[in-house]
This record gives C-alpha cells, structure tokens and sequence, in this order.
C-alpha cells in the first residue's frame, strides 16, 4: 500500500471504531433509539445519514475557503438541510412504505450532532476528498451502529431478521425490545459490552507489563 | 380529527413524551442531566425556545402553503430555530441579564435539540391550528424538562451508590432512561 | 448579525461583503439542488402515491379495480378532484370501479385516539348493502402484540366483512351508531366485536368509522348516481 491510500484507509477505518459515532461518541442519539426497531429500518436510516454527511462534507469542504468565520455555522446548516430535502424526496420515490416507517426521522437528520460535528471538525478544515472519505468512515460507522441495535431489537422483538422470520410459529416475541424502553436497554447493553472489553484488553496489557517488568 | 387541547397536552406531557417515548432531544437529555440545578434551566430554556420555534414554523407554514412551497420547508424552518435561538438569546441578554446568565450556556446547544425541530414538523404533520400547536409545544416542552428533571434526580442519588465501573457513565444512563420510559409507557392510554 | 456585533479591532478583517457574498452562493446553491431534487423526484413520488392509495382502497373494497378520487362539499352534492377549487371543509374519499367500470363501493379514512396515539384507518361501504365491507389501517402506533391485532385477528376482520351502515329515513345520519362493544358481547350487525384485551384499540377503530361514516354518508349515499357514470 502506498502512504497516501493508507492514510485514506486510516480516515475511513477512524469513523468505525476508534471514533465509531454511536458507541464511543455516543452521538446522534434520537435516530439510533428511535428508528432501530427492525434491522431494515436502521439500515435505511444509516445509508441515508452516511449519504447527507459525505455530501455536505464534500461541499462544505469545497467552499471552506470562501466562508467567513462568522456565518459559517449558518452555511453548515443551510448546506445540511439541502441534502436532507433530497434524500427526503429520494425515498419517497424509492418507497412510501419505508418512508412512513422512518417517519419525522428523516427529516430530523439535520439536527444530528454527528454531521454538524463533523462539518465543524473536519470538512472545514481538509481538502474535499479527505473530507469525504473521513465522512465515509463515519457514516459507515453509524450504520454499522444502527445495524447492531436494529437487529438485536427486530430477532427478540419480532422473531423476524430483515422481515424473515427465525424461529418459526412457536416463538413468543419479547414486544418490550421493539418499544421505547427496548431501545434504551439495547444500546445501554451493548455499551457495557464494549466497556466490558475494553477493560479486559487494558487489564491484560497491564499484567503482560508487570511480567515484563519481573522478567 | 380533532383532539382537544387538553389531550394534546397530556400527550406531549405524558404518554408520548418527548424523551422517553418518542427519542427527541437525547443529546441534551443525555448530557445535562447530571445535575438537578443545570437540569431544570435547561430544560426551561428548551420549554421556551420550543414555544418560539412552534409560533415562528406555524406562521412560516401558512406562508409557504400560500405560495406552494413545500419542499422549502425543512430549510426554512431549520433556519427559522436557529434565528430564534439567536433572538432569544439577545432579547434576554438585554432586558434579563440574570435570566441570561442561567440561561446562556444552554442556548446555542438548543439549536441542535432534534425535539424543537420536531415539534414543528410534528405539528405541521398532524395539521394542528394555531391553539392546538402552541399546546403542543408547551406539553412537549414540559415533558422534557420533567424527563431532564426525573434523569437528574435519579443520577445524583447514583453517584452515592456503589455502581460497578463497567457501568459507569453512559451505559448507565441509557439503562436508567431505560426503566424511566417503561414507567412512562404506563402513562399510555391517559389521553383518550 | 455582523450589525449588532460591537466595533471590533483589525483582528476580524472578514468584510460583511464577503459574508453576504457566501451565504447568497450558498444559498443560490442549495436551492438548485432542492428545486432539481423536487422536480426530478415529482412524477415517481406522484406515483407511489397513487399506488398506495390504489392499494389501500383496493384491500377495503375487494371487487375495485379501479378508483377515483372525490370530495363531498359541506353544501351536499360531490366533486371530482382536481375539477375547480374545493371548498373548505371538504371531505375527501375515494370511489372504487369494478372491472366492468360498475361502482364496487366508496372508501373513506377516519381517525380516533387509540391507546398510544391517534389511529388512521380506511374503509369500505358497499351501497349495495348498505354496509361497511372491509377495514385497513392507515397507520397506528399501537403496542405490537396486543393494539395492533386488529391488523391480523380474524374474529376481529369478520365484524367488517358485513357491518351495517344503514341511513335513517330522512338520510341524515346513519340508522345506528356503529359501536364496539366488549368482546362476546356483539348481538346487532352494526356493533363490532372488540378484541379481548385490546379493547382501547378496537374502539378507536369503532370510533373512527363511526365518525367518518357519520359525516360523509349522509352527504354520499344521495348522490350515487353521479358517482356511478364513471368519468
């Protein structure tokens, strides 16, 4: 691999996992509970997030040279809600029924911290493509996230992954896990499972170091 | 359809509210609710803030209905919050100094609050006139300061507790919104 | 903005010309690509509309093959859609053809609060019997497993298949209220059987008809024969 693309694969690999949106940043909350009831849903919701946040990264990347400190927040905005008014209208034409499944969710992803953060950190400050493959990483990283907690939800919620149903007739869906609530315990869970793992890791480095330091 | 006021309010405040059962306003929820005494200024300035965005997005969908517009929506009413937001914050700053500064530190973070934008879209959504609107949005912003102040409560009695630190910080939270929108499902049901 | 902020030294050189340059390409930007996406995705989310629609009224009125779309006027008499300017107080419903361009029914929504939110249902009325032949849901947010039954129990989709919506005499109401009442107890055939357990949501559905019905037959049902040359 020549630097240049390494650099790019770092970009993009830094959005899902070191600074993975939903469980390390714990950004974007609304959507992330709020749509995952089925592994559809949240995959739908993270594709169309991932594509509002390249777009506006790469545009507000290009115009970071004309744009004056002072208004730049509004310009971000402003940018932000284009893109979402597209994909808005792009999913209405690719399907009614998906669209009322996301419902206000679509709309409200202008006001998704994650975005707006990332206009701020790091378009306004790279080159386009940069930019862009940085947003990559992110919103691939929010889709993977999402994709987590919606299929989690949707097999012990409904018994049915991607609408396919798992377990047959005999199974008793857990409803609590598609209502509100399930959404909290999900995402709470699978936080505790990364904390989880990660102190196990810095608990091993920590007893390879003492032995280390006997040998 | 027409709900009564008073449905809507207990809706907005209770059964469907805004945090616990519908997701808006998590950023805010999640990160302010710490501290009893941040938790409920905020959760007052959104209250407020809410009320000017409903008002303004209201007389703004007439305008854009009128002319056809539709598909500017979403940019003018995003634009409109954030000019509220601005508004709000100089008005205050120059005839309540001391509101200002309790207020002050929460206000631009509001901007970004999904559950202001929401109530406008919500509204606009479900057709609601001008009375029902306004209900709306004090009812949503009630029930986000109740959640903001319930979350707040219960996390300042957890710092004395002896919680294992693997869930420590968010995981926690999560857990305890968690149990606080099953209590609130509870509430379903109140409106009818 | 830049107005209000007080005289600043040279440390803020952006000149307001620079400001309003940037926002008004912003801005000139932005509203092309919404325009373009609007215009480019108009006929396909036309379209999928009109699909939806079709569907919905097809399921409520099994023999349509075809529908148009209507409004009754608060003054009596009905419009067709899209003909002049509809009057306040509309209310819209749908008029569903055979295949041999025969009225099949009429389809209307109705709306009432259910257990967790507002439930929007569609449906059916047969003039032939004077009844409501069918029943879908336009969108609910009931508890899965318990409200949103009335999507899936049969006993409770058999209380549609025959639901009597007689007008009185003068055709100034229906002859009797349709009612949900607690499961097992229906005896009249314009009462709907409630699901055991989900009785919240199944009178809403109740309700909902009831309140359509109310409204829109009285001004329907005497101006059938317009509705019947098929335009």
């Amino acid at each position: 691999m020549t630097p240049t693309t390494t650099r790019g694969w770092d970009e993009f690999m830094e959005g899902i996992w070191r600074q993975n949106p939903v469980f390390v940043m714990v950004l974007g909350m609304c959507p992330t509970l709020a749509v995952t009831v089925s592994a559809e849903n949240a995959l739908s919701m993270g594709i169309s997030t991932a594509l509002v946040l390249i777009a506006s990264c790469g545009l507000v990347s290009m115009m970071r040279d004309i744009t004056p400190k002072e208004v730049r927040i509004a310009v971000y905005i402003v940018i932000i809600a284009t893109f979402v008014t597209v994909v808005d209208y792009a999913i209405q034409a690719i399907s009614l029924a998906l669209y009322d499944a996301l419902g206000a969710f679509i709309q409200l992803i202008v006001v998704n911290c994650i975005i707006l953060g990332r206009a701020e950190a790091h378009a306004a400050k790279n080159p386009p493509l940069p930019a862009m493959i940085n947003a990559a990483g992110m919103g691939a990283g929010f889709t993977i996230g999402l994709l987590a907690l919606g299929v989690v939800r949707e097999i012990l919620g409904a018994g049915t992954l991607f609408g396919v149903s798992l377990f047959g007739a005999g199974f008793q869906p857990w409803v609590i896990m598609v209502l509100p609530p399930g959404g909290f315990f999900v995402l709470g869970s699978w936080l505790l499972l990364f904390a989880a793992v990660e102190r196990r890791k810095q608990r091993k480095l920590a007893e390879q170091g003492e032995v280390g330091q006997n040998v | 359809m027409s709900e009564t006021a008073f449905q809507i309010f207990v809706n907005a405040l209770l059964a469907n509210n805004f945090v616990l059962a519908m997701f808006l306003g998590l950023c805010p929820f999640l990160g302010v609710s710490g501290k009893l005494d941040t938790a409920f200024p905020m959760g007052v300035a959104t209250t407020f803030v809410m009320l000017v965005a409903s008002l303004c997005a209201y007389g703004l969908n007439l305008l854009l209905s009128a002319f056809h517009l539709e598909f500017l929506r979403l940019i003018s009413y995003i634009v409109i919050i954030a000019s509220a937001v601005q508004l709000v914050e100089m008005v205050l700053k120059k005839y309540s100094p001391g509101l200002f500064r309790a207020l002050g530190i929460y206000l631009p973070l509001i901007t970004t609050n999904c559950a202001v934008l929401g109530v406008a879209l919500f509204q606009t959504a479900r057709e609601y006139d001008f009375i029902q609107s306004m209900t709306f949005s004090f009812g949503g912003g009630a029930g986000f300061t109740l959640a903001l102040v319930l979350m707040a409560s219960v996390r300042e009695r957890l710092q004395l507790s002896n919680v294992p630190d693997v869930a420590q910080g968010t995981a926690l939270s999560l857990m305890l919104a968690g149990i606080l929108s099953l209590s609130f499902m509870g509430f379903a049901g109140l409106g009818g | 903005m830049s107005a209000d902020a007080p005289p600043t030294p040279a440390v803020q050189t952006t000149p307001t010309v620079a400001m309003i340059r940037t926002l008004g390409l912003v801005s000139a930007i932005c509203g092309l690509i919404i325009v373009g996406a609007y215009q480019s995705t108009f006929d396909a989310v036309a379209a999928n509309k009109r699909i939806a629609t079709e569907r919905a009224v097809f399921k409520v009125i099994p023999a349509a093959k075809s529908i148009a779309e209507f409004v009754a006027l608060p003054t009596g008499g009905v419009q067709k859609v899209g003909a002049g300017d509809t009057a306040a107080g509309a209310v819209k419903f749908f008029a569903a053809y055979d295949e041999k361009g025969q009225l099949a029914g009429i389809a209307a929504e109705g709306a009432a609060r259910g257990y967790a939110d507002t439930v929007r249902i569609m449906f059916g009325y047969s003039p032939d019997c004077q009844c409501i032949v069918g029943l879908g849901v336009v969108s609910m947010r009931e508890t899965p497993g318990i409200g949103d039954k009335i999507l899936t129990d049969k006993e409770f989709l058999a209380n549609f298949v025959k639901l009597d919506a007689r007008l009185n005499a003068d055709l100034s109401a229906l002859a009797h209220e349709v009612k949900t009442v607690k499961h097992g107890t229906k005896t009249n055939p314009w009462q709907i059987d409630a699901i055991a357990g989900a009785t919240i949501t199944s009178r809403a559905v109740g309700k909902a008809i009831n309140d359509a019905a109310q409204v829109l037959l009285p001004k329907v049902v005497p101006q059938l024969e317009t509705l019947k040359a098929k335009s």
